[in-house]
């Protein structure tokens, strides 16, 4: 299984803040992750064509889509940060 | 000694540099961040914020950056205090207070930690404003404060 978290704009706009997807060799990186979610089309097709606007942590550390993904891992998709 | 906290009370400034400033003689210098919330952003009046959080990678994050001001000054302490939660307008938003032997490395190193928690760490606020509610967005000055500290 692989852990999927959204955050803020992105978890208002997908109507969810999480979801767990089988994994399989097919879904080893960031990259095929992107490519999955975004076949989705509709809200999904727009949020993740755009990469410039979404950020993604695997594990709780930032990556780009070049990252790869294994079985169990937590891979989390959210828009460009904004505390202090 | 280094502590990160991330909460949804408010926060007493005052005690928090108090209990730094006294945890080692060899502090000569205590140079703190305090940032607040405003009532107007963009030119529009904002009425509340609330304020969203990756929990646990958020305090990964923050332990990072902590962890490389370390590294990079001499320091004897750092505090870090994030809310999250509703905010409003005078609320304090964040803390950052770093002791040292000497001014400078204070200085230095405090800018550092807020410039960096503010490209770095997973938070988001939203607004709310008499027109509706709104995400903010990042800013570009912050990334360019960023980079100022690249190696």
């Amino acid at each position: 299984m692989i852990k999927l978290l959204f955050f803020a704009r992105l978890r208002e706009a997908l109507q969810t803040g999480s979801e767990t997807l089988d994994f399989s060799p097919e879904l080893d990186s960031v990259a095929a992750i992107i490519e999955l979610l975004q076949a989705r089309g509709g809200i999904w097709g727009e949020l993740f064509a755009d990469d410039q606007s979404v950020l993604v942590a695997v594990n709780q550390e930032m990556c780009d889509s070049e990252t790869s993904v294994k079985e169990g891992d937590e891979v989390a998709f959210f828009p460009p940060v904004t505390g202090g | 000694m280094n502590q990160i906290i991330i909460q949804t009370e408010p926060f007493d400034l005052a005690a928090i540099q108090e209990e730094l400033r006294r945890e080692n003689p060899a502090i000569g210098a205590l140079v703190t961040f305090l940032g607040q919330m405003r009532d107007i952003n963009e030119g529009d009046r904002v009425t509340t914020m609330t304020l969203e959080h990756y929990p646990g990678m958020t305090e990964k994050a923050l332990q990072a950056i902590v962890d490389e001001a370390n590294e990079r000054w001499q320091l004897t302490g750092i505090r870090v205090v994030h809310r999250v939660g509703p905010l409003q307008p005078l609320d304090p938003i964040v803390l950052v207070a770093v002791a040292s032997a000497h001014r400078g490395e204070a200085f230095q190193a405090c800018e550092f930690v807020i410039d960096y928690l503010k490209t770095r760490a997973p938070f988001w606020k939203k607004e709310q404003t008499p027109e509706g509610d709104r995400w903010v967005d990042a800013r570009h000055t912050d990334d360019q404060a960023e980079q100022r500290w690249r190696r």
